[in-house]
């Protein structure tokens, strides 16, 4: 079973999952302003850091495994995460040819 | 489901105690995904629309880092404390639950002064909905997020309220983890604003 709470004396998860974050954002801040990179690598790179970011807020601050239904729920998001690429990918395709 | 009989269980936190908790948990995060379809199509729209700035000014005059940096790490910080709320709620203190779940609020409430202000200032600098196709969707991508946070806000205080009253009960403990699961989820459409209208306003 899917049950998996934890008890932990110490906010460990949490406080790596805020630094982890912190280092993201900044991350993503240098690449767009300081690394010198094309436009297009630029976007890339800080779509990439911000779907990490995404996944890291959904496993390590809201549990998105934990209870019964975790496996639900993770399949839940992934396909809500999916819907969210097809509309917005697909949107801008398509305007692609209009503009 | 069907085959762990849940019956009252001592290690199980207190939010999932009740057969009627664990699915009104599941039946939130199911309202999360349509959240997430509701916000990929504010974003297709401000996406395909941002460079259709007409005579009015464009995502690199507007925006400024240093604004967008504070608003960020006010609503980051808040994901971080909302989590220590319900960490410390699975500790069973109620105090540092209460303390964490304010300093959350008030960190909700620095973000949304934030937003306003730069909102009044655009609106200021002649930027507003009625300018450009631009900014029409970017008030209402943005703008419907801060109405999240504004709602968010509001609902946190309200269980504030109730915790004072009632202490821990399965009832209030299901409404925390609730509350910090749309707060949690807040902070996670902030990051692809973050991402897909500023920076990439300023780096296009």
């Amino acid at each position: 079973m899917g049950t998996n709470y934890h008890h932990e004396t110490f906010p460990w998860k949490h406080i790596v999952g805020f630094i982890l974050s912190l280092v993201l954002t900044f991350a993503a801040l240098w690449i767009a302003f300081s690394s010198g990179l094309a436009t297009k690598a630029i976007l890339t790179g800080i779509v990439v850091l911000a779907v990490l970011q995404a996944v890291l807020q959904l496993f390590m601050f809201m549990h998105v495994t934990e209870s019964d239904s975790g496996k639900i729920q993770t399949i839940n998001m992934a396909y809500s995460f999916f819907i969210a690429i097809v509309v917005v990918a697909g949107s801008i395709w398509t305007m692609a040819f209009v503009l | 489901m069907a085959e762990a009989a849940h019956h009252y269980d001592e290690t199980m936190p207190l939010e999932y105690r009740t057969e009627e908790s664990r699915l009104n948990i599941l039946g939130f995060w199911i309202f999360l995904g349509a959240e997430v379809a509701l916000f990929a199509t504010l974003f297709a729209t401000y996406l395909v629309l941002f460079q259709r700035t007409g005579h009015g000014p464009t995502t690199a005059d507007l925006f400024e880092i240093k604004d967008v940096m504070i608003e960020t790490l006010l609503l980051l910080t808040s994901s971080f404390t909302c989590g220590l709320a319900v960490f410390e709620m699975r500790r069973r203190r109620l105090t540092g639950l209460l303390v964490w779940l304010l300093v959350t609020l008030l960190l909700g409430a620095g973000f949304i002064t934030f937003e306003v202000r730069e909102f009044i200032h655009y609106v200021h600098e002649g930027a507003t909905m009625q300018t450009s196709a631009f900014l029409s969707s970017f008030f209402v991508l943005v703008g419907t997020h801060g109405a999240h946070v504004s709602l968010g806000i509001g609902w946190m205080t309200l269980i504030i309220i109730q915790l004072l009253q009632r202490g821990f009960t399965p009832r209030t403990a299901r409404k925390v983890f609730i509350v910090s699961l749309y707060w949690h989820f807040l902070d996670v459409v902030w990051i692809f604003i973050f991402t897909l209208v500023y920076l990439t306003g300023m780096v296009m």
